[in-house]
């Protein structure tokens, strides 16, 4: 059990998919190409039907910045035989890369994709919360970096408290698999966790 | 994706996709170096990042491209290498947000070290554009230079002399600059006007209202009720620093937003209530039919009009003119054409349902305050000088104009801004001017060239443009119109006799110069820069990093060559480049009380002008229109301009107006072959042409054919397909990807890919350019560069 549950916000109806998260992140990390510990996925729905000469439009999206939700019951800390994942007392999950053996495991367990595997050094990564920055009392790099002010963190039940528990959001699973310590606030058009009606648009890029 | 569970979605798709991919890097390893370089295990967790060992400093400066936002960057230096980019740091607060860098801000530290930078001076050893070079001393390449230009000037004159369009650098002592005062010093040389960005806008604003400056500052929008974000693009193309978040705030205050845009950008899925897609170029019949339902609804303010207005009605229209050409007049049907524009009208050339053409208008006219904010694409177009115009009708018509939460439309650059100095350009002997983007005409065709072609200052030029400095830029090809056209005109030594380029990397324009110069980036050197939008901040750019290799800044390239012409005293002055930077910032130091000094300065690296209120464009005028008169020559808002009247042109009205573009839509005869319209967008993985070459923001967000489903599918065309996207001027050849975010009929090729031609001259870089003409619009001779006509199959 850990003392607190730190946790992400993120208020879909204002994140743009502009991606200054993803790249802050990367940089503060000197994360390679092929890594994304910080990735930001586009759902799109939606059609055009013809009127008249005109079109009319049902097409919407929306953008989910995702990274390691640093669940409440991480399911790669139990998928890993060598103990390398573990949660501090905040809640964050992190990987203590001297004890991976790069069996990658976790990443098959991880429901968000979060695990990333880095093939010159034959170790998983993932986002660790910026937990030197937590630790100095600094924001995460990406929480710090959005232009659109859409993200914070903090305190799972706090943020609950501000921005209510809304979790499950396609094209994201199930939160009921890990408990991921993230709220959103909703986009006009973001669809309950389940919703097929839509599809990633920018796959390639996730 | 029919029946499968969202888990599977994110699970199997991307870890598939994932995996392959770590797959191929394991292979290559061996190059890259190893992440976080002096990374220790055993830790408690590993710390990746490439700052955790050692004494790091941290420098304040900037990011300066042209995306119109400049953004504080905290460069972190530790052993002389910057290895961590941070963003403004200071609280963050709605009166003074931070400045927060975006996706290509944070990357700088990746284009400081790319691996392709140009590291010494070179010299053309092959054709002209072949890209074949030798290294050479910078002392040759310097000689050189100064002896081509004083040979060129002294047998051609100096308006053969020209210095190219260029807005890479977006700093005080940005490249282009440098070049400028340099040339203007040796004795002059052929001047532009116009720019690539807004020169349709900035010719019509001022016909309608007498200035450019028709905005208010953005901390207005949060009294606004309604917005109208009409082709206005700030989550994407940025338009200042924090523009989309004060555009957001605005919603978040109560304002109504809804978004006019062929596509479904950033700004209309996540700061936007609705978007309206359009069909491009046909903003104008959609203006007008919304003029339709006002006056025909009577919703229209007509006291403001009657007050504030000539060239509404027939009852307010300069003397001479003939009955049936006021506005209202146009717009009932009751002008030439005997056309209403009712909303059926426009829903066949907008493609917008005519009830929701309807509803827009009651919408806009009946929620007060209200602001038409437009992007400047439109003016990009083939008639660009129109939707400026007719933006500023609807805000007339509605009373918007003078009020706070309201916005005047056009341009809308804001009169308020910080007080700071800058790199003077010097005095230029000549009076000639082209239109910027006819230069390549003037390669051709300079001395032949008219009035009709936008020559101002002389009636015809002595000579045609032969020599050219292309400092910091990339439109000597890439982001000039017709590719094709332009490097053939470019390779043809006889016609310009010499190019010179300052640049960091070897792009399309690097590739055409006769010398090329490898340029300092500005994580390199000492400036500051101000945003150009609503520039109420001053940065300050400390270098971070001495100059990599043996590149130098466009300061002491154009010093020393300055010197060579005998001219180097002039040039410098005597200072340093921070020297410069000081001087620059006197001003703002008299200004302003609470400005800390500039050693504090240098060292917080942000000031920023307080303000007590919002700033409201034509306030004045809208308290007291006689005693504040707008500089127009009827001291009102000209919805009908005699001006333009008199210059009588075709496709240039008095009251802006719909115009059928060419190259627009079935209309056009072309339209049988090219049935696709073809714009570029400005991507947020670039500034332009800048930033195309970090492998960080090819992998975000990589170049791509943006293409509507619905025309995807009638050409058994799918996501990822290899497409030729083509016209009688070329053809690109590059992934497609599909999305409903388009209005069908229209692709999108982001502007500012980096053309590479192959051997069949086929285009695999995926510039916009390869298939855009260079044909202008009839006010500004300005560009028109949105106006194309494609087809697209699969390769
Ligand atoms: S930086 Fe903010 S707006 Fe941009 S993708 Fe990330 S969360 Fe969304
Ligand atoms: S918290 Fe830090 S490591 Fe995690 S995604 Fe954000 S920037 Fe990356
Ligand atoms: S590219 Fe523009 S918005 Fe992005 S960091 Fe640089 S200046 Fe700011």
């Amino acid at each position: 059990m850990t003392e607190q549950q730190m946790a992400f916000y993120v208020d879909l109806a204002a994140c743009s998919g502009c991606k200054a998260c993803q790249i802050a992140c990367k940089d503060k990390n000197d994360l390679d190409v092929g890594i994304m510990w910080r990735r930001v996925v586009e759902y799109v729905g939606g059609d055009w039907t013809r009127s008249g000469d005109a079109w009319v439009s049902t097409v919407y999206a929306y953008s989910v910045t995702v990274s390691c939700l640093h669940c409440e019951d991480a399911p790669c800390a139990t998928a890993c035989p060598s103990s390398a994942l573990v949660k501090r007392d905040d809640g964050v999950v992190l990987i203590d890369e001297s004890r991976c053996i790069g069996c990658r495991y976790c990443e098959w367990s991880c429901p968000y994709g979060a695990l990333q595997f880095d093939g010159d050094t034959g170790k998983m990564t993932k986002c660790d919360f910026c937990a030197d920055y937590l630790d100095e009392g600094k924001d995460p790099a990406c929480v710090a970096s959005c232009p659109m002010r859409a993200m914070d963190y903090g305190p799972l039940d706090e943020l609950r408290e501000r921005y209510g528990d809304l979790a499950e959001v396609a094209p994201l699973p199930d939160p009921s698999i890990s408990r991921p310590a993230v709220v959103f606030g909703p986009h006009p058009d973001s669809r309950a966790g389940a919703s097929t009606s839509g599809r990633i648009g920018n796959l390639e890029e996730v | 994706m029919s029946d499968a569970t969202q888990t599977e979605n994110l699970l199997t798709e991307t870890l598939l996709s994932r995996r392959s991919f770590v797959k191929m890097s394991a292979a290559v390893g061996g190059t890259a170096a190893l992440a976080g370089g002096g990374v220790k295990y055993g830790l408690e967790w590993a710390n990746r990042s490439a700052a955790a060992q050692g004494e790091t400093t941290v420098v304040p400066t900037g990011c300066a491209h042209n995306c119109g936002g400049r953004c504080a960057i905290r460069a972190w230096v530790e052993d002389g290498r910057v290895t961590r980019i941070e963003t403004d740091q200071r609280p963050d607060t709605f009166e003074d947000p931070q400045l927060r860098a975006c996706m290509r801000g944070r990357s700088n530290r990746k284009r400081l070290y790319h691996p392709d930078r140009l590291k010494y001076p070179m010299k053309r050893v092959g054709e002209r554009g072949s890209g074949e070079f030798e290294r050479i001393s910078w002392d040759e390449a310097l000689d050189t230079v100064a002896e081509e230009m004083t040979r060129i000037k002294e047998e051609y004159g100096p308006e053969s002399m020209y210095r190219n369009y260029a807005t890479g650098g977006g700093s005080t002592m940005r490249g282009s600059i440098n070049a400028t005062r340099l040339m203007n010093l040796f004795g002059g040389q052929l001047n532009s006007y116009n720019n690539y960005s807004w020169a349709a806008a900035q010719w019509a604003t001022p016909y309608s209202l007498g200035t450019q400056l028709s905005g208010s500052s953005r901390d207005d929008w949060v009294n606004s009720k309604f917005i109208l974000a009409w082709g206005f693009n700030p989550a994407e193309m940025i338009f200042g620093t924090n523009t989309q978040h004060y555009l957001k705030e605005a919603q978040r205050a109560g304002a109504k937003i809804i978004v006019i845009d062929p596509r479904m950008t950033m700004t209309a899925s996540a700061i936007a209530d609705e978007w309206i897609p359009i069909r491009p170029g046909t903003d104008n019949a959609l203006m007008d039919a919304m003029a339709y339902v006002m006056i025909t609804e009577g919703l229209h303010d007509q006291d403001f009009l009657d007050t504030y207005t000539i060239g509404f009605d027939e009852d307010h229209m300069p003397d001479g003119i003939p009955p049936g050409n006021s506005y209202r007049s146009y717009v009932m049907g009751e002008g030439e054409d005997a056309t209403p524009k009712t909303p059926e009208w426009a829903e066949s050339i907008t493609l917008i349902p005519r009830d929701r053409i309807i509803r827009l208008a009651r919408e806009f006219a009946m929620t007060k305050p209200a602001a038409l904010i437009q992007g400047t694409g439109m003016n990009r177009r083939a008639y660009g000088e129109q939707p400026v115009r007719g933006g500023i009708n609807l805000a007339a018509m509605t009373g918007n104009i003078g009020i706070n939460g309201g916005w005047a439309s056009g341009m809308g650059l804001c009169e308020r801004g910080i007080s700071v100095g800058g790199f003077p350009g010097g005095e230029n002997p000549v009076e000639a001017a082209i239109p910027v983007y006819l230069w390549t005409e003037a390669i051709v065709r300079g001395t032949e060239m008219g009035p009709e072609d936008g020559l101002v200052g002389v009636d015809r030029l002595p000579s045609n443009i032969k020599f050219v400095y292309n400092c910091g830029g990339n439109c000597l090809v890439n982001q000039h119109g017709d590719i094709n056209k332009t490097v053939e005109i470019l390779k043809d030594t006889s016609l310009c006799e010499f190019i010179v380029v300052h640049e960091h990397f070897m792009n399309a324009s690097a590739k055409f110069a006769d010398i090329l110069l490898p340029a300092a980036m500005d994580l390199e050197q000492d400036d500051l820069a101000t945003t150009w939008a609503w520039g109420e901040s001053l940065i300050s750019f400390s270098k971070a990093v001495e100059p990599l290799y043996e590149a130098r800044t466009d300061y002491d390239i154009c010093a020393d060559l300055a010197e060579r012409l005998g001219i180097g005293e002039e040039f410098t002055e005597g200072k340093t480049q921070e020297e410069w930077v000081r001087e620059a910032v006197e001003v703002t130091e008299e200004t302003y009380d609470d400005f800390p000094g500039y050693e504090t300065w240098r060292e917080e690296g942000i000031y920023v002008a307080k303000f007590d209120e919002p700033f409201v464009a034509f306030k004045d005028f809208r308290e007291d229109p006689e005693e504040h008169p707008l500089e127009t020559p009827s001291g009102k808002i000209e919805i009908f301009s005699e001006a333009i009247w008199d210059l009588d042109r075709e496709g240039l009205p008095a009251v802006a107006q719909y115009v059928p573009e060419w190259e627009g839509g079935p209309w056009d005869p072309l339209y049988e072959k090219y049935p696709l319209s073809c714009m570029g967008s400005h991507y947020q993985r670039r500034s332009h042409s800048t930033f195309d070459e970090i492998p960080w923001l090819d992998e975000a967000m990589p170049q791509r054919l943006f293409m509507s489903t619905v025309d995807a599918e009638s050409r058994g065309i799918e996501d990822g397909d290899l497409v030729r996207i083509f016209n009688d001027r070329g053809e690109v050849r590059i992934a497609v990807r599909v999305t409903p975010r388009l209005v069908p009929g229209l692709v999108d090729l982001p502007q500012g890919g980096w053309w590479e031609p192959d051997e069949d001259g086929v285009d695999i870089g995926g510039s916009v350019n390869t298939l855009t003409s260079l044909k202008t619009t009839p006010g500004a001779f300005g560009n028109a560069q949105h106006t194309a006509l494609v087809e697209v199959e699969k390769a």
